[in-house]
């Protein structure tokens, strides 16, 4: 289908297709590619920043998509268990606490919109925007792990840490006022999937407070502007991605309850 | 420019990547794709070794009916162990992190991976999640089958299965991030004319391979963190106390496991149509046609998983869904099969060792394909659902194909990779007695199992020893085969002949630099102007390559 | 095991197992044609076209689409019609008929108990009469465990906290594998028995000469009394503060959540262990939960004798589904007689 019908040429040739077809020997010579103003950013194996830039971009979306399977199984085991035991759930789901869950959920938000300023910040080169941008990011992002370990605190003090995790204190629902219907043996599968997801997320949330404050680190020290500014775009793809995911998990995990609460 | 001839002179003493820099940190905090491919052979050949130790007890202890050699406990041990090493720390790896890892920058024309530390990061994961897992080997072993099935896994399991599962966990990650860079950089790092249709059917192979590392291991990484959560907590959500299912651990761990076949299997398939193509002189047949099929495995082999749960209470008609779609999926694959057979024909065919294990490949994993029909039949693999029917469908399939197309492509490439030759008389011959000794140690099996011998049995009853016995002799010519590639290969690194560049005289861009290459892989980039498998155009009438009747006639 | 005539093949002695065994020839048919092909062609191919010069190159072929969709219709049809084949025996086999005898299975590490309906009990032995219908109903104790019996081409697995059924109707007597198919620990390749199958009198023989169990049904009558089950649901089942009984078993049922089940054996092994789950309309939920109070095989009793409860009223065979709620309420606040909805 293809051969025989290409003329001849097998050559290697300096970068410029204009020379396409010509055959120069250049076994010998060594002609560098044409990177004369090499920027200090740009890693030995790419032609140019853009090749970097699209590199590094892509492998940002190849790795969320990895985390969403991730997560996936988890949401798999919660549309399975949520289905079958309702009630159970939504007795569950309204013992959390609605304003912690709230709050916590306008502050990701929030950081997400400070990360977004910082990624402008830095493609306009704004050195101080993309510190107090970063930074603010980081602070949001620590205050929801800070809430996040109230709410796992609470509880640990309720004795709803599934199973025999902590051996001194065994699962025990009786602190939750049960819809009527709900068996209080499956209350304990609710909270299972509820630590599974948050603390999965938490995990994400802090490598992400981590590469946030490295690349803080770096942008202090002035290393992104307009013609490269790619680690914070792909940091931001992250962090929004870690936001998205808590998106979901507030509404499946903190309101299925709700309505039934007042006898609705 | 001729065909077949190299971007450079030959010369006798020259840098390349291997004695470009030496000492221990060079090679351990290295960067070059090459030097990472030769530290994952390395780890990978120690861990198909003791996957092959517990292989060989296995087959020893099932000489007799009675469970004599090994108390049961340790039997259990010892297959459960066999196959989470073969499986999560040879077969997935072997292709992609070896030849894979060495040859994808090359045959694009690229000097390296993507991420070249993340690269290395992954050898780092892999070596971590081995150490691991043979930590928990030897501090007493896990002996709940490489499936950890639920609840004998999560609740009455007296072995290290936390542990284990730490280790597979950890090394799903190298999986993932290998997979990630393969898809990153054949996307991006393609030299220039290199289009997606010139690219060599190695690489589509590999970038299938890849779209599944990426999509289904991080599913088996959260199902096995949930099932290890459960056997620590004493409590889970597989638990039939909570209220849960443990039949949701068996959808979870294969729909991971499934596709996870397919990573073992297509990077043999794209080895395999470059031994056939290279070793013919011939353009694949329908090379587009094999390109898509390898994407199709990869879709298709997601939507399968159910296969493996016909008799686990799935509903009837989910396994009626199943059972058609495991049907499709080997649709491509025939493809494949056909259109190799069809590049033989009127070819220029050598009898090199590479070339005799990708016609090994071809038939074995013609078997092994419709051994697979058999269970994909819903009534049929009711009967025949864990007996060794399965382990000599899936064995036919992973040594029958992948082994195979790993050691064809060991061979095939040595020179590029080492700059030395093998010795091809040692090759031939074991690569013959591998093919004899492989056949006689599963084609009894899967009489044995339709006879009912069940799998993962200790001692079984007398009428199905013949079998057995039969089956423990072909392991033994099978293991003998595999050692001695091994010994000349690793005499040859030191004592071989060495390889002149091209030493097969073929068309692709891996072969168009020195052998062992530069570090970055090409003097210049190269432009690519040829299809795949050019391997002249009709104009060129050179010397070193004619066609036939032209030479005839002279 | 005897092997039939026809080598590499086990002993045939069920309606399913010839069945299963011809699928079984036509796909070891189709395989070994296309090994055989595609070997012959490989070799032949290998051998005529072989490099004869060093420097030859052969003429590069175009591929076709013709050949191409050849070979892929002709494998997708000759896949499709094992699919259908194997779909088709598969979903005939999987009902079991109504009229089916029924044993009782429960696995555990490392053992078969078996109980048949009329009380006798076996350990990894199962006696059953040629000729006639036999649907086990099957749940673990620990781990899943799986059971089955090559002779038959049959095996289902068998689950922890659940029933799992097949059925199959022996054809031959004689004695045959029983094995464990799910790997379930230490003396997984120890869980193994035998299926004996007997000529109708052998096996009435066999069963009154082993009579001397209780039927389960009359255990689970003892266990019914035991556990207290009489005072909501009356000594026959007829009902009271509870939902009648007699007659339920296989029945519609209406819950107060407006959902309409069937009384099988998985909707009675949960009203007993969790019976919040499932209130039937027009009764309180006031049934309190047995679990871990009761083994699988006492379960398997009672749910035994509640199949055996019949309606004795002949007015009420007609009776509705639903038994009407009773006028004497429980709690003096449900003076009325509406109907208490959730």
């Amino acid at each position: 289908m293809m051969l025989g019908r290409r003329a001849a040429g097998t050559g290697i040739l300096p970068n410029r297709l204009s020379e396409l077809g010509e055959t120069v020997n250049l076994a010998q010579s060594h002609i560098a590619t044409d990177h004369t103003a090499s920027h200090p950013a740009l890693q030995h194996h790419f032609e140019n920043l853009e090749q970097q830039r699209e590199a590094g971009a892509l492998g940002m979306w190849v790795f969320l998509a990895t985390e969403i399977m991730f997560f996936g199984g988890m949401f798999l085991a919660y549309t399975l268990y949520r289905t079958q035991y309702p009630l159970e759930f939504a007795s569950a789901s309204n013992h959390l606490s609605l304003p912690l869950g709230a709050v916590n959920t306008a502050v990701l938000i929030f950081s997400s919109f400070t990360m977004a300023l910082a990624v402008y910040s830095a493609q306009t080169g704004k050195r101080r925007a993309q510190i107090v941008y970063l930074g603010l990011t980081i602070l949001l992002g620590l205050t929801f792990l800070g809430i996040k370990a109230i709410e796992y605190y609470d509880k640990y003090k309720d004795q709803l840490i599934p199973g025999r995790l902590i051996p001194s204190r065994p699962f025990d629902p009786h602190g939750v006022h049960l819809l009527p219907g709900a068996n209080p043996r499956h209350v304990e599968m609710f909270y299972w999937i509820y630590f599974a997801m948050t603390g999965m997320h938490a995990i994400h949330m802090i490598i992400g407070v981590v590469v946030l404050s490295v690349i803080m680190f770096f942008a202090a020290r002035g290393r992104y502007g307009p013609e490269y500014h790619n680690p914070v775009g792909i940091s931001g793809l992250y962090w929004h991605f870690v936001d998205i995911i808590w998106i979901f998990l507030f509404p499946l995990l903190y309101l299925l309850g709700r309505h039934l609460e007042h006898g609705g | 420019m001729k065909a077949f001839e190299t971007f450079e002179t030959p010369t006798a003493a020259r840098v390349n990547y291997i004695n470009a820099e030496y000492g221990l940190k060079s090679w351990l905090l290295t960067k070059d794709h090459k030097r990472i491919a030769l530290l994952y052979l390395g780890s990978i050949s120690a861990f198909f070794f003791i996957g092959g130790l517990y292989a060989m007890f296995i087959r020893l202890e099932l000489l007799t009916p009675q469970g004599d050699l090994l108390s049961s406990a340790t039997y259990n041990k010892v297959f459960t162990q066999h196959g989470i090493i073969m499986i999560f720390f040879f077969l997935i790896p072997s292709i992609p992190a070896t030849l894979g890892n060495f040859l994808v920058p090359m045959m694009i024309g690229a000097k390296d991976l993507a991420f070249p530390r993340i690269n290395l990061l992954s050898w780092y994961i892999y070596l971590l999640g081995g150490i691991i897992t043979i930590w928990a080997l030897l501090a007493g072993g896990i002996d709940t089958g490489w499936t950890f099935y639920v609840p004998y896994s999560s609740t009455f399991s007296n072995s290290y299965v936390v542990a284990t599962g730490l280790g597979v966990f950890i090394s799903g990650f190298s999986s993932i991030l290998t997979g990630l860079n393969f898809i990153v950089t054949i996307h991006t790092m393609r030299a220039p004319g290199m289009t997606w249709f010139r690219l060599p059917l190695f690489i589509w192979a590999h970038y299938a391979t890849s779209l599944i590392m990426i999509l289904g291991t991080p599913v088996i990484a959260i199902t096995i963190l949930l099932m290890a959560f459960e056997r620590l907590a004493h409590v889970g959500i597989f638990d039939p106390a909570t209220g849960g299912d443990p039949v949701l651990f068996q959808h979870l761990f294969w729909f991971y496991s499934h596709p996870a076949v397919y990573i073992m299997v297509l990077p043999g398939m794209g080895v395999v149509s470059e031994l056939i193509a290279n070793f013919s002189r011939k353009n694949i047949f329908g090379y587009k046609f094999v390109a898509f099929s390898s994407l199709a495995i990869a879709v298709f082999g997601f939507l399968v998983w159910g296969h493996h749960l016909f008799v686990a209470s799935q509903s009837v008609y989910a396994g009626m869904i199943f059972s058609f779609l495991s049907f499709a999926v080997a649709i491509p694959s025939a493809i494949k099969v056909f259109n190799w057979t069809a590049t033989l024909y009127k070819a220029s065919i050598s009898y090199d060792t590479p070339m005799l294990y990708a016609l090994g490949f071809i038939g074995l994993f013609t078997i092994g394909g419709m051994t697979g029909l058999f269970l994909a039949a819903l009534a049929v693999d009711v009967h025949l659902s864990d007996t060794y029917f399965v382990v000599a469908h899936f064995h036919y399939i992973m040594v029958g194909g992948t082994l195979l197309a790993y050691l064809g492509g060991l061979h095939y490439w040595w020179p590029k990779i080492t700059g030395r030759m093998y010795p091809e008389g040692w090759g031939r011959f074991s690569a013959l007695v591998v093919f004899v000794g492989f056949n006689l140690t599963f084609l009894p099996q899967f009489i044995a199992g339709y006879l009912g011998m069940p799998r993962r049995y200790h001692a079984y009853p007398p009428e199905f020893q013949v079998f057995n016995v039969l089956s423990t002799a072909g392991a033994s010519i099978l293991g003998v085969g595999l050692v001695i590639p091994f010994i000349y290969l690793l005499w040859s690194m030191r004592y071989g002949k060495r390889a002149e560049p091209n030493p097969w005289h073929l068309p692709g861009l891996e072969w168009r630099t020195a052998s062992p290459p530069p570090t970055e892989n090409f003097l210049a980039t190269p432009v690519v102007t040829w299809e795949a498998y050019e391997f002249a155009p009709p104009e060129e009438l050179e010397v070193i390559g004619k066609f036939r009747e032209e030479i005839e006639q002279a | 095991m005897q092997t039939s005539w026809i080598p590499f093949v086990p002993e045939s002695a069920s309606t399913v197992s010839g069945k299963v065994d011809a699928l079984y020839f036509y796909l070891s048919g189709v395989t070994a044609f296309f090994t055989l092909l595609i070997s012959g062609v490989l070799i032949f191919f290998v051998i005529k076209y072989r490099r004869r010069m060093p420097n030859e190159i052969p003429r590069p072929v175009a591929g076709s689409h013709k050949l191409e969709t050849i070979w892929s219709v002709i494998p997708f049809m000759i896949a499709m019609s094992m699919f259908a084949w194997g779909a088709q025996i598969y979903f005939q086999n999987s009902r079991p008929p109504k009229n089916a005898n029924e044993i009782y299975v429960v696995g555990k590490q490392w053992m078969w108990k078996i109980q048949h309906s009329t009380g006798q009990r076996e350990i990894n032995e199962l006696h059953v009469p040629v000729g006639r219908k036999i649907k086990l109903i099957m749940t673990s104790e620990d781990t899943i465990h799986d059971f089955f019996i090559p002779a038959f081409r049959i095996k289902a697995d068998v689950l922890p906290g659940r029933y799992t059924t097949q059925w199959f109707e022996a054809t031959k007597p004689g004695s045959y594998h029983l094995f464990c198919a799910e790997y379930c620990g230490m003396n997984h390749s120890g869980m193994i028995g035998s299926v004996i199958v007997m000529q109708p009198t052998d096996f009435d023989n066999w069963l009154s000469g082993n009579a001397s169990q209780q039927s389960p049904a009359v255990a689970g009558q003892q266990l019914f009394q035991s556990l207290g089950c009489v005072s909501c649901h009356g000594a026959n089942g007829e009902g009271g503060r509870g939902p009648a009984l007699a007659g339920l078993f296989g029945q519609k049922v209406f819950l107060t959540n407006n959902q309409t089940v069937t009384a099988d054996e998985a909707y009675i092994r949960e009203s007993i262990e969790n019976p919040q789950a499932k209130i039937v309309s027009g009764f309180n939920p006031i049934m309190p939960t047995f679990q871990g109070q009761v083994t699988p095989e006492q379960l398997i009793q009672i749910i035994s004798f509640i199949k055996s409860l019949q309606i004795s009223n002949p007015q009420s065979a007609t009776a509705p589904a639903v038994p009407a709620p009773k006028a004497a309420p429980s709690t003096p606040a449900n003076t009325t007689s509406a109907p208490n909805q959730q």
